[in-house]
Formats: C-alpha cells, sequence, structure tokens
C-alpha cells in the first residue's frame, strides 16, 4: 500500500513522517514524478504501507521544482501509479487557509485521511475545532488529531489509515497545470465554501496577536545582519574545530585497513585494485561526512526554530541585484560543506531563473574538499609570520581564499543573472513560521539523510572515478612502464636504499610512465605559464575525482610515503624540488597560482553528475564546466603571471 | 481610498480590494489574500523590503513587487 503524505509547510507534516516511520527512511523514485522523495516504511497491522513525503505546498498548483512533484504524483491518471490513498496535514491553529490543499486533495477521489495537528498551538491561541463539523463537509474523509512534536497520535493515525473507507463520490478533475485563469477562479470559490464552513468547525475566542520582539531584533537593520554573521562565524568555528578529531580517526582506519588488506591477501591486479583504488575510494568519501553532519545539524537546527526564514526575509533584497533569492541563502551555506546538497536544497526557490543562478554558482562556495590542497600548499609556500603582529598569515590566507571563493560566486551571479533570459518574474511568497523550540528526533534525520544522499549521490561517482583513475595510473604502453620499472629498482638498488624506498621509487616509476602520467605531461605546455610543471599536471587530472585526490597523487610522485596527516615528508620533497633554472618549483607564484586554481576549478565530476539531474539535461552541466574551468586557468594564470 | 499594499506603514490594517492580473495573481489568492480580507502589516526588513504581513492568523512575507499587484483600503472603509 502506497499513502501520499501531503500538507502547507510549517505544519508539522515531517514530524508526523518522522513519528510514522522513525529509521525506516529512504529516498526513493515514486511513479510519475521526476525528482527523488523521501520514503518511509510503516506497519499498519498485518501489512506494510509506504509513507511518500511530498514536499510542503500551499495548493495542488505548483509554483516551484519542489512542489511540481505534488501535482505530478497526485493527478498521475494512470491507475497503477496512483497512491493507494492520502494524508492530509493540516495546521489546527490556520484552518481557513490549510482547508484550501485538503479540499483540491480530497476531490481527487482518492480514500484521504485528514490530521488535525498542532492543536496545542491552536489551544494556546484560543482556537477550539470541531471534528463533527469538518467531518460534515468532507463525509469520507477519516479524521483523528495529532501533536506530532509531543509524539501524540501515532495510534490514532496507524488505526485510520486501516479503516480508510472507499470512496463513493468520482473523482473532480483539477485544473490544467497551466491553467492560470481556471485556478484563479477554483481558489476564489474554494475559499468562498471554506469561509461559509469555518463557523461550523472552528471556534476563536481571542484573535492571536503577532507582535514578536523576537522579530523586532532578528531583522532588525543592524542586529538581525550581525546576529547571523555571528551565527555564521561560530557554526564555522565549530565544524573546523570539532570534525578533525572524527576526520583524523577515519583516515587512519582506512589506511590501516588498506594495508592490512594488502599484506592479508596474495598481491595481484585485485588486491591493487582493492588497495590502491576501492579502499582509499571509499575513503575518501567516508572522510567528509564528520563535516557534511556538524553543517546540516546546525542548518537542521536554524530551520527547525524558524529562524532560517528569517535569513531568508533580510537577506532577500540583498540578493536580489546579483539574480539571487533570499533563499540562496542556505544552498550557498551548505555548499560550504558540500555543494551536492547545496545544489539540491536549491530546489525550494520557485522562480527557475533565480534557482538556476544558485545552482551554477554553488561549487564556487570552498567546500571540505578544498581544505586538505589548501592546507598543504599554505604551509609549504606561506611563512608562519604574524601580519600587524596578531593575526597568523596562514590563517589569512585560508580565510581569503574562502572569501575569493564566495566573492567569484556573487560576481558570477551578477553575469549570469544579465546573461540568462527569462519571460517568468521573481517571487518570494514566504510564510514566516512562529519561533518554536527545535526537535531534536528531527534534526537527526535531516542530518542522516543529507549524509546518505552525500554517501550515496556523491560517493558512488567518485567512487567509480578513483577506480578509474586508478586504471590509468596503474596501466601504460606495456613496454615503457616495464622498462621505468626496471630501471627504478636499478637505480635504488645501486643507491642500496631499503625496501619502502624502493617500492616508493617504483611507484612514482610506474605513475610516470602510466596512462596519466602521459597525459600530465601532454598538457604541461598548456600549464606551464600557470607556473605548473608535468607532476602537478599529473595531480590535476587525479583531481577530477575529488579535488583531496590531489595530496594523495602528490605523495606518489614524489616518492613519498602518504601519511595521511600533517605530510611532513611530502612537504620535505616539495620544498626541495628545483626548476631548471635552479628556483624552487614551489615558489609563492606557484603556490598562490595553484590555489586560485582550486579555489575556481569545477573538480568534482559528482557536483556535475547532480546538476545535470536537477536541470535534466547536460546543458547546465556543462555551461558549469565550461565556465569554471575559464576562471581557474585565467585566474592561476594572470596569479602566476603578476606574483613571477 | 484605495491604495496598494506596498504603500501601507507598519501597524496598519487594511482590507484586500483586488489583486492586478499577473501570474502571481493565483498565488497570492491561495496564501489567503482574498477580496475583503482584513491584513495588517506587521514589519520590514532592513532595506524596507520585504514586508511582513498579518493574514488571518498567520505572518507572510512578499516582496514589494508583489505587494504592488495588491490593492487596499482602509479598514474603516466598506467595501
Amino acid at each position: 500500500m502506497k499513502i501520499a503524505l501531503v500538507g502547507n509547510p510549517n505544519t508539522g507534516k515531517s514530524s508526523i513522517f518522522n513519528m510514522l516511520t522513525g529509521l525506516r527512511q529512504h529516498v526513493g523514485n515514486f511513479p510519475g514524478v521526476t525528482v527523488d522523495v523521501k520514503t518511509g516504511d510503516m506497519r499498519l497491522g498485518d501489512n506494510s504501507a509506504s509513507l511518500v513525503d511530498l514536499p510542503g505546498t500551499y495548493s495542488i498548483y505548483p509554483r516551484s521544482t519542489d512542489e511540481r512533484v505534488v501535482y505530478e504524483s497526485l493527478t498521475v491518471t494512470k491507475a497503477e501509479d496512483q497512491p493507494d490513498a492520502v494524508m492530509v496535514v493540516l495546521d489546527t491553529s490556520n484552518l481557513q487557509r490549510n482547508l484550501l490543499l485538503a479540499g483540491q486533495v480530497y476531490d481527487l477521489g482518492l480514500p484521504t485521511l485528514f490530521v488535525l495537528n498542532m492543536n496545542d498551538v491552536a489551544k494556546r491561541r484560543g482556537i477550539s475545532v470541531n471534528e463533527e463539523g469538518l467531518r460534515q463537509h468532507f463525509p469520507e474523509a477519516e479524521i483523528v488529531s495529532s501533536n506530532a512534536r509531543a509524539g501524540m497520535g501515532k495510534a490514532a493515525i496507524l488505526e485510520a489509515l486501516q479503516n480508510l473507507p472507499e470512496r463513493k463520490t468520482d473523482r473532480v478533475e483539477p485544473c490544467e497545470m497551466n491553467d492560470l485563469p481556471g485556478q484563479e477562479e477554483e481558489t476564489v470559490r474554494r475559499y468562498k465554501e471554506i469561509k461559509k464552513m469555518l463557523p461550523s468547525i472552528e471556534s476563536v475566542v481571542s484573535k492571536h496577536d503577532f507582535t514578536s520582539k523576537w522579530d523586532r531584533i532578528l531583522t532588525h537593520p543592524v542586529f538581525g545582519y550581525a546576529i547571523f554573521a555571528t551565527i555564521l562565524l561560530i557554526i564555522f568555528q565549530f565544524i573546523f574545530a570539532f570534525a578533525n578529531y572524527p576526520m583524523d580517526l577515519i583516515d587512519g582506519a582506512f589506511s590501516s585497513f588498506s594495508s592490512w588488506t594488502a599484506s592479508a591477501i596474495p598481491s595481484g591486479v585485485f588486491t591493487d585494485l582493492l588497495t590502491e583504488g576501492v579502499i582509499p575510494g571509499i575513503g575518501g568519501v567516508v572522510i567528509f561526512i564528520p563535516q557534511i553532519a556538524l553543517l546540516f545539524f546546525f542548518i537542521a537546527i536554524l530551520e527547525e526554530t524558524g529562524y532560517l526564514a528569517r535569513v531568508v526575509f533580510i537577506m532577500d533584497r540583498l540578493m536580489r541585484p546579483l539574480g539571487l533569492n533570499g533563499k540562496s541563502v542556505v544552498p550557498m551555506m551548505s555548499s560550504v560543506a558540500c555543494a551536492i546538497p547545496g545544489v539540491m536544497a536549491a530546489r525550494t526557490i520557485s522562480d527557475r531563473k533565480e534557482r538556476l543562478i544558485t545552482i551554477l554558482i554553488a561549487p564556487l562556495m570552498s567546500c571540505s574538499a578544498r581544505i586538505p590542497v589548501y592546507t598543504l600548499l599554505i604551509s609549504l609556500v606561506i611563512p608562519q609570520t604574524k601580519v600587524w603582529g596578531v593575526i597568523n598569515a596562514q590563517g589569512l590566507v585560508l580565510f581569503g581564499l574562502y572569501f575569493l571563493g564566495t566573492v567569484m560566486a556573487l560576481v558570477v551571479a551578477l553575469i549570469l543573472k544579465m546573461l540568462i533570459k527569462t519571460d517568468e518574474m521573481g517571487f518570494l511568497l514566504l510564510e514566516l513560521p512562529e519561533y518554536k523550540s527545535p526537535r531534536w528526533g528531527n534534526v537527526g534525520l535531516v542530518v542522516l539523510e543529507k549524509v546518505r544522499v552525500f554517501v550515496w549521490d556523491a560517493g558512488r561517482i567518485i567512487l567509480a572515478i578513483s577506480i578509474v583513475l586508478w586504471a590509468l595510473a596503474s596501466y601504460g604502453p606495456s613496454e615503457r612502464i616495464q622498462l621505468a620499472e626496471n630501471q627504478a629498482i636499478m637505480t635504488a638498488d645501486g643507491l642500496g636504499m631499503n625496501t619502502a624506498e624502493k617500492e616508493q621509487l617504483v611507484a612514482s616509476a610506474k605513475l610516470e610512465n602510466s596512462y596519466i602520467g602521459i597525459m600530465g605531461k601532454g598538457i604541461e605546455p598548456a600549464i606551464a605559464p600557470l607556473g605548473y610543471d608535468w607532476k602537478i599536471g599529473i595531480s590535476l587530472i587525479t583531481s577530477f575525482a575529488a579535488r583531496e585526490v590531489f595530496v594523495g597523487s602528490m605523495a606518489t610522485i614524489y616518492a613519498v610515503e602518504d601519511d595521511g596527516e600533517k605530510q611532513t615528508p611530502l612537504m620535505e620533497k616539495m620544498r626541495q624540488e628545483k626548476r631548471s633554472d635552479g628556483g624552487p618549483v614551489y615558489s609563492l607564484a606557484t603556490g598562490v597560482s595553484l590555489m586560485v586554481f582550486y579555489a575556481f576549478a569545477m573538480m568534482c565530476m559528482a557536483t556535475l553528475a547532480v546538476v545535470k539531474r536537477e536541470t535534466k539535461g547536460w546543458k547546465w552541466p556543462m555551461v558549469q564546466l565550461g565556465y569554471m574551468s575559464a576562471l581557474a586557468y585565467f585566474g592561476a594564470l594572470i596569479t602566476y603571471q603578476i606574483l613571477a | 481610498m484605495a491604495q496598494l499594499l506596498s504603500e501601507i506603514a507598519d501597524g496598519q490594517e487594511v482590507r484586500v480590494i483586488s489583486i492586478a492580473s499577473s501570474v502571481l495573481r493565483v498565488k497570492l489568492l491561495e496564501m489567503g489574500l482574498l477580496e475583503d480580507q482584513p491584513i495588517r502589516v506587521l514589519f520590514r526588513a532592513p532595506l524596507g523590503d520585504p514586508l511582513a504581513i498579518d493574514v488571518n492568523g498567520y505572518v507572510l512575507s512578499l516582496r514589494l513587487s508583489e505587494a504592488k499587484l495588491v490593492s487596499v483600503s482602509s479598514k474603516l472603509e466598506q467595501v
């Protein structure tokens, strides 16, 4: 049995979904729907049923990509694609507006359950609802009350779902998605009916007064922005301070697992694939989980409390001249952890152009995969001096890179705004929900879902590419690679190296003569003006799986141990590396040029794949790849030419 | 006297007269801005845009450009 869950935003719909399905949630396809939706399993007596959490919406007629899902899934005419029943969550404290959607859904002729939620808020506002009165107007619907935030009503809902009566009346066909006059006429007619029925459904003792002192502070011209900036600062401070510990643990665990595997099973191609391709590939995905989980933990709290809607409210006017929307703030914040959930979060933006621009600029925000690259390069070329006596120069450069990414994102947004044509009109129309304390269960499930999306959507692509790259880096024209290996062994024996050193030298020689090595040398003329040699070229190519692979590739090329953490041996080697004219390869100019390159380059196949899915085609991911590559190349070129 | 919602000062209570013809008309109606509906302007974002209004018990925020589509009259006048 398949049950669709619908309701206005801020009605506690996700609390109900979480209450009924708990941890048995997954992202899945729904017939007739192009975007993935959350589905959860629950037991109904002896049967199991799946509950599909459709995005919150004020009517069945869509405004955003998100809401389109509701229309598409509820109005499918093919019988086998239709849900078996619909559950509508209504905010008891605001029945008038909630009954619009409820009435539209009721008329679709599916077995229907109305859940009157948040009756505690209604009670506080002096509103009492008469279920019998409601039943008279919707005779074929089951009606139950709940308070999902307090975990109340689960049994009643489950029982009602098992006893949903078959519908006797016919389905009333909704308007076409583009039939605006028809929808206007229907909305006015429905509200007239609702106003007529309301007196028999609810009684209001006192009128609620909306003078929130919190809103006065949080949307204040000075304090509003200052508080938002402070909250952002605290969040990022927290992530940087605490994500490192679990990340080090994960890193250590994967490298010891990899070496254990190498020693435990007989050596061969399969072992190499496992220890050099698959295990590091999975490790490269898992390592980002702590940062992503922490960031979404905070974003979920801000969302749950109702503060995020205020952020949208105060940021909208500032973002609009750039072709963005107040709602672009959340995708951009998310992208600081990872662009993939960021790109997906843009679905809530109703205007097509504003949504597209948000998606296109999201990967310019500095994501967590860039940090290992930045850290290595900064400690290599930036001295540990103090600026103005107090600020650490290395820290300042790191901050500068984040700043650079953000500013470039905004500049590109402005340019895209002028380039992308639209005949739609951007709009906001956002409800500011009441402030409430967060429900930790909901927060936890949001974190779980985001991590799952990252691991699944990004993870499998990163893994696939790291296997392809492993193959390209392990194989080359057979004679050439054999010759190089023999030579390396001879050199190592001649110098009397120990086994570890010899292995590292052989690995380096093999990489240099592999297909990737040949590619790296092939692009050398193109990257020489940026200050890079073929060794950096190899690492640039391998970075296409994920940016942080740069560090591991460098370690292999320089035939040093990748210690995963401080990279001391690698840095020693890189520092000593000399150009043909005697100057160091990793000069300030080359180092900064590389940092600029990584700040701008679209080196993440997983993001491209998600952008393709979200924009339904290859056009926009290709535009994104093109403009970001150009930015990276010319940004790095200018940087190098100025500094050199 | 008819005014646009965008011109109403904070704290004032007014009544909706009509919504100009626009692709947004149906969305504004769905949010409860129906003919004769009493609404109250609550506060504005720092640069005066968007604004927040009370519509029958909930807070709706809308851009000035959206508020310009809504003509309102002072509450005391009968429509």
